[in-house]
C-alpha cells in the first residue's frame, strides 16, 4: 500500500498533504455550516449551564427569540406587529420566509427540533400536523371564538378542538366580464349557453375559463371541480358526530357521484366542449384578462390580476347545474398555529391569541392582499373598503371547509385522474368506480 | 512496512508541525501557515461539535467525534503516515456522502417512519394528552400573571368578574390578599411573589405550559402569558396498563403498529416510530397494490432510459462530427447555440416544454396547426417525454463527443484514407471505436441517471396519462415516479416504505450498471 501511495505522490508531498488537510477541514466546516442554525442555539445552551439558576434564566431570557414562519407576503405584513410585540416584552422576534413546501418543511424541521414557535399556514394542514403531534390546541373563550365567521371557526376546529387562529378565508366564485355577459347566469347550463353563443359569434375563444387541470396539465383539479361535483349531488366524505369529515363514509363511487360526473361529462370535451383539460388556473386567468372568455371560476387571489387587466367584471357565486343542488366551493382558511415543539411556546401562545388575533392584524393582512378576513370586525372593515369582499362572502355561503383530515391525501390523486377521464369523454361509471376503489384501498391501509 | 523507515523520508512525509526546526523545512512560510491553519481548523471544528454533544449528553456522538479527531491528528501530526494522509479525507467523504446515506436509508426501511409515526412514544403520549385538554364551557377567562416564589413557578390569577386574586401552584389554588391589579385586570404585584417579565417567563415556557393548577372540575392551565382557563384533559396515559384512558374508551399500545388502538380497531391519530423488520421490503414483493404494475413500469422505464441514451448520443455525436469537419465555418457560434439547452436550468425548461405541449394553448400545436392531445394519450405522451429529454440531453453528449474527437489523431484518418477507406468506413472502423472507448462509461452513467430521471417525467407529465380505470399508474411512469406516488402521494409521507422501494430501485440500477461497465471493458479489449 505504502509504496503505491509514495509512487503516486509527487515530490512536494507535504504541501499536497496539507492541501488535503485543508480540504478536509473545509469540508468539515462546510457540513457544519449546513446545520448552522443549531450552532448558535447550541452555544446558548452550553453557556446557560451557569451555576446560579437566576443567572441562567436571565441569560436564556435575553436569548429568547420568537421565531415565526410565514410566506413572503405575510411576513412583510406581520413584521411590524412582531417587532412591536418583541419590544413590549423584551424579547426578539424573527420572521423567517418559507416560500416553498411549507408544511413538509415545518414537519421535518420541528421533528429535528429546529422548527419555529409560530407557523402561518392553511387549515387543511391541521389533520397531518396533529397526527404528527406538532401543533397545540388554542384555548379561546367562547366570545372570542364567536368573533369569527362560522366557516372559519369550523375549519380550524378539528376533533372538537381549535388548532389555529384564522385570519383569512378564500373560496371560489364566478368572475364575469360584464361587457360580454351583462347578466349573471343562474345555472351552469345557462352560463355555458351564453358562452357558446359568444364563441359562435367570434367574440370569445373559450366558453368558460374553468380550470380543469392542475398546472402540470396532467391531472385534474379537485379543488376547482368540487362546486360542480356537489351541485350534481356528489360528496367526498360523510360527517362524523363532532363535525369532521368521516373517512369511513366515502362518497366517491356511489351512484350519486356517478350521476354528478354524468352531468360534468355533458359539458366536457365530447359534450358541450366547455370544460377542457387544456384549461388550467393560469391560462384561464390569462384568457379572462384578455377578454377571450366571458367567465372564469377562480378565487380572490385573481382579483389583483383582473383589476390590472382593466376588464369590467362582476363576481357572483359559482352557479350549479340546472335542477341540481347548490354548487359548494371549498373554503380554505388561512390561520396561525402554535408549534408544539417550539422553544418559547408560552410566548408563542401569547403572541398568537392576543396580538395576531387582533383586528388590526387582520386589517393589515387584508390591506396587503384582498382576501376575506375571518374576523367579523375586520370583515366589516374590508367590506366597507372593497365591494368585492361581500361578493366573495356571498359565494362562500354554501361553501364547506376543505377537509383537514389526513385521509384527504388519499383522495387527491385518484379524484384528479377521475376528473380528467370524465372531461376527456371516457365512460363515466367505470371511471368513478375505479377512483372510488383506489381511494378506498388507500384509506384501508391507514387502518 | 519497515523498509521505508529511513530518516530522510521523515521530512517529506511529515507535516513537520510536531517538530518545528528539528529538521529542514520542506515548505515555505506560507505553507507552514496553511498547515497550522488547517490543523487548527480540524481542532476548532472538533471543539465546536463537542459543545452541543456534551450538553445534550450524546456520548456516542462524542465518542465518534473524539475518535475521528484523534485519527486526523494522528495522521497529520506524526510524520511518515503518508497513506493515511491520503486515505483519511477520501474515507471521510466516502463515509459522509456514501456509506452514511445508504445505511440510513436501509435503517429507515426497517421502520414505519412516516406521517403520524415520526417521533418517539413519549412524544406521542405528550401530544395525545396535550391535544385532549378541553376548555370547560363555563370556565372563566382568568387574567394570568406568571410569578415565582422561592424559585417555584406560580400562576397569579385574577377573575375579571369578581376581581378576586388567587395564587395557583401544582398543589392547588388559594385566594391571596394584598395583590394590586393593573389595567386589564391583571395582577401587577403581590406580596411574597416575584412577577416575571415576559422574557423571563418565556425562558420557562416548558414549565408554564406543563403547569396545571388542580381545582374542582378540572385544572387551570395557561393560554399564553396573560390568560388562563379551566379545562380537563380528556385522555391520560396509564403506565400500568400501557394504555390511554378517557373519553369512555381505552386505547392499548400496539408496539407493532406504533399507535394506540381501541378494541374496535380505531386508533388515536398520534403514533410513534417502531421497527417493522422486513415488512416494508416484503410489501414491495408481496403487496399486489405495489407490485401489480411493476413489470409494465419496469419495461417502459428500461426503454425510456435506453432510448434517451441512444437518441442523445446519436444526435450529440452527429452534431459533434458535423462541427468537427475541417471545412465547417462558424463552429464557435454553432457550438454556443448547441450548448445553450445544457446551460439553461433543466427544471424551468421542463416546465416550459410541458406548457408547449398544451392541446389548445401550447406553442407546438399552434405552430404546426395541429390539435394533438400530446400528453393525453400514452403514445404521444411517451414520445413527448423522449423528445424533451433528447433536447435537454444531447448537448452533454455533444460536448463529450467533441472533446473525444479532438483526441483522435488525424494520422489515423489519413492512414485510413491512404488505405482507400470510404468516409463511412473511416467513421465505422476508426472514429466510432475510438469514440466509444471514451464515451462508453459516460453512456452507462447517463443510463443510470435517466433510469431515475424523476424531474424529466414528473415535471412534464406527472407520470400520466392515467388509464381511467386505474389512477395509480400512468403511461410515462418510471419506477421512481411510481414509487414516489405510492410513498408520498396518497397516504402522506411514508418514509419507511419509500426507503424500502428506493433500495430496490438502487439494486436494479446497480445490477444494470455493473453489466454496463463489464461491457465497457469488453470494448477495450476489442480496441
Amino acid at each position: 500500500m505504502r509504496r503505491i501511495f509514495e509512487a503516486l505522490a509527487p515530490r512536494p508531498a507535504p504541501r499536497l498533504v496539507s492541501g488535503l488537510a485543508l480540504g478536509l477541514a473545509a469540508c468539515l466546516a462546510l457540513t457544519a455550516c449546513g446545520g448552522g442554525a443549531g450552532g448558535g442555539t447550541a452555544t446558548g445552551e452550553a453557556s446557560s449551564a451557569a451555576p446560579a439558576e437566576n443567572a441562567e434564566n436571565a441569560e436564556a431570557a435575553e436569548n429568547a427569540t420568537l421565531t415565526i414562519w410565514a410566506d413572503q407576503k405575510r411576513s412583510e405584513t406581520l413584521k411590524p406587529f412582531a417587532d412591536a410585540f418583541a419590544k413590549e416584552n423584551g424579547v426578539k422576534a424573527d420572521i423567517v420566509v418559507v416560500a416553498q413546501n411549507q408544511q413538509q418543511t415545518f414537519v421535518t424541521a420541528s421533528q429535528a427540533g429546529k422548527g419555529p414557535d409560530v407557523l402561518v399556514g392553511a387549515h387543511d394542514w391541521i389533520g397531518n400536523l396533529v397526527q404528527n403531534g406538532l401543533i397545540d390546541p388554542i384555548q379561546m373563550p367562547r366570545d372570542q371564538l364567536d368573533g369569527y365567521v362560522d366557516v372559519a371557526r369550523s375549519a380550524v376546529t378539528y376533533d372538537g378542538q381549535v388548532y389555529g387562529v384564522p385570519y383569512a378565508v378564500e373560496n371560489l366564485a364566478l368572475y364575469r366580464n360584464t361587457d360580454l355577459a351583462p347578466e349573471a347566469p343562474k345555472t351552469f347550463d345557462e352560463l355555458v349557453a351564453t358562452g357558446a353563443k359568444l364563441k359562435a359569434a367570434g367574440e370569445v375563444k373559450e366558453i368558460v375559463g374553468y380550470p380543469i387541470s392542475q398546472q402540470d396539465g396532467q391531472s385534474g383539479d379537485t379543488y376547482h371541480m368540487y362546486p360542480l361535483y356537489t351541485s350534481g349531488g356528489g360528496h367526498l366524505f360523510g360527517t362524523t358526530p363532532n363535525g369532521d369529515p368521516d373517512p369511513a363514509d366515502l362518497g366517491v363511487g356511489t351512484p350519486e357521484s356517478i350521476a354528478a360526473f354524468e352531468r360534468v361529462a355533458e359539458f366536457g370535451e365530447k359534450g358541450a366542449g366547455a370544460l377542457k383539460r387544456s384549461l388550467t388556473s393560469d391560462n384561464s386567468a390569462a384568457l379572462f384578462a384578455e377578454g377571450k372568455t366571458a367567465f372564469m371560476v377562480s378565487g380572490p387571489w385573481r382579483l389583483a390580476d383582473v383589476r390590472t387587466a382593466g376588464v369590467k367584471y362582476d363576481v357572483t357565486p359559482v352557479p350549479g347545474f340546472k335542477g341540481g343542488g347548490p354548487a359548494r366551493s371549498f373554503v380554505g382558511v388561512q390561520a396561525f398555529f402554535v408549534a408544539s415543539k417550539g422553544r418559547n411556546k408560552a410566548l408563542a401562545q401569547e403572541f398568537v391569541t392576543n396580538t395576531l388575533a387582533s383586528p388590526e392584524v387582520s386589517q393589515a393582512l387584508f390591506d396587503a392582499e384582498p382576501r376575506m378576513p375571518a374576523l367579523k370586525s375586520a370583515l366589516a372593515y374590508a367590506s366597507a373598503k372593497d365591494p368585492d369582499v361581500a361578493k366573495f362572502e356571498a359565494a362562500a355561503e354554501n361553501g364547506v371547509p376543505l377537509p383537514a383530515i389526513p385521509q384527504m391525501v388519499a383522495v387527491w390523486g385518484p379524484f384528479n385522474t377521475l376528473i380528467h377521464a370524465v372531461v376527456k369523454g371516457e365512460k363515466v361509471a367505470p371511471a368513478v368506480k375505479a377512483a372510488g376503489r383506489a381511494i378506498a384501498e388507500q384509506l384501508g391501509r391507514t387502518g | 512496512m519497515t523498509i521505508t523507515r529511513n530518516p530522510a523520508r521523515h521530512d517529506r512525509a511529515g507535516t513537520g508541525a510536531a517538530h518545528p526546526r528539528a529538521r529542514s523545512w520542506p515548505g515555505s512560510a506560507s505553507g507552514v501557515a496553511v498547515r497550522v491553519l488547517a490543523l487548527g481548523l480540524i481542532l476548532g471544528v472538533a471543539l465546536w461539535a463537542a459543545a452541543p454533544l456534551v450538553s445534550s449528553g450524546d456520548w456516542t456522538g462524542m465518542a465518534i467525534t473524539a475518535v475521528a479527531t484523534g485519527v486526523a491528528l494522528w495522521a497529520y501530526l506524526i510524520p511518515r503516515r503518508l497513506p493515511a494522509k491520503y486515505l483519511l479525507p477520501t474515507t471521510f467523504l466516502l463515509v459522509a456522502f456514501q456509506v452514511f446515506p445508504v445505511l440510513y436509508t436501509m435503517s429507515l426501511a426497517l421502520t414505519n417512519t412516516g406521517d403520524g409515526h415520526l417521533g418517539t412514544k413519549s412524544e406521542a403520549i405528550t401530544a395525545i394528552e396535550t391535544s385532549s385538554v378541553r376548555r370547560a364551557a363555563d370556565s372563566a377567562e382568568f387574567r394570568l400573571t406568571v410569578a415565582e416564589k422561592d424559585g417555584a413557578l406560580v400562576f397569579l390569577l385574577a377573575d375579571p368578574a369578581t376581581r378576586a386574586a388567587y395564587a395557583g401552584t401544582e398543589d392547588g389554588l388559594r385566594e391571596i390578599g394584598g395583590a394590586s391589579l393593573g389595567p386589564g385586570g391583571r395582577i401587577t404585584a403581590a406580596e411574597g411573589y416575584t412577577v416575571l417579565t415576559a422574557a423571563q417567563a418565556s425562558a420557562r415556557s416548558a414549565e408554564i405550559t406543563a403547569l396545571a393548577v388542580p381545582v374542582e372540575g378540572g385544572a387551570i392551565r395557561s393560554q399564553g402569558l396573560s390568560r388562563a382557563y379551566r379545562g380537563t384533559a380528556a385522555l391520560a396515559y396509564d403506565a400500568g396498563c400501557d394504555c390511554v384512558k378517557g373519553d369512555g374508551g381505552i386505547w392499548r399500545s400496539d408496539e407493532e403498529q406504533g399507535r394506540f388502538v381501541a378494541e374496535d380497531g380505531r386508533a388515536l391519530p398520534q403514533g410513534w416510530k417502531v421497527g417493522v423488520g422486513l415488512s416494508n421490503l416484503g410489501a414491495a414483493l408481496t403487496n399486489p397494490k405495489i407490485n401489480a404494475h411493476f413489470a409494465g413500469v419496469f419495461a417502459w422505464n428500461l426503454f425510456y432510459a435506453i432510448a434517451v441514451v441512444a437518441l442523445t448520443a446519436a444526435l450529440g455525436l452527429a452534431a459533434a462530427l458535423v462541427l468537427h469537419h475541417p471545412r465547417m465555418r462558424g463552429v464557435r457560434a454553432y457550438r454556443t447555440l448547441i450548448v445553450l439547452p445544457y446551460a439553461m436550468p433543466a427544471f424551468a425548461m421542463l416546465l416550459v416544454w410541458r406548457d408547449m405541449f398544451n392541446t389548445d394553448f401550447g406553442l407546438i400545436n399552434r405552430m404546426l396547426g395541429l390539435h394533438t392531445d400530446w400528453l393525453g394519450t400514452p403514445f404521444t405522451a411517451r414520445l413527448s417525454v423522449l423528445l424533451v429529454q433528447l433536447w435537454l440531453g444531447f448537448p452533454y453528449m455533444f460536448l463529450v463527443a467533441t472533446g473525444a474527437l479532438q483526441t483522435i489523431p488525424r494520422e489515423y484518418m489519413e492512414a485510413a484514407e491512404v488505405d482507400g477507406a470510404s468516409p463511412w468506413q473511416r467513421f465505422r472502423k476508426v472514429t466510432l471505436p475510438l469514440l466509444l472507448l471514451a464515451l462508453a462509461p459516460l453512456l452507462v452513467s447517463s443510463f443510470a441517471f435517466n433510469f431515475n430521471n424523476f424531474n424529466g417525467i414528473f415535471l412534464v407529465t406527472s407520470g400520466g396519462p392515467f388509464p381511467s380505470d386505474n389512477p395509480t399508474v400512468g403511461a410515462t411512469d418510471l419506477l421512481i415516479t411510481y414509487t414516489f406516488r405510492l410513498a408520498f402521494g396518497q397516504q402522506g409521507a411514508q418514509y419507511g416504505l419509500a426507503a424500502a422501494m428506493s433500495i430496490y430501485v438502487y439494486l436494479i440500477v446497480a445490477v444494470i450498471s455493473i453489466i454496463g461497465f463489464r461491457r465497457t471493458r469488453a470494448f477495450k479489449e476489442v480496441s
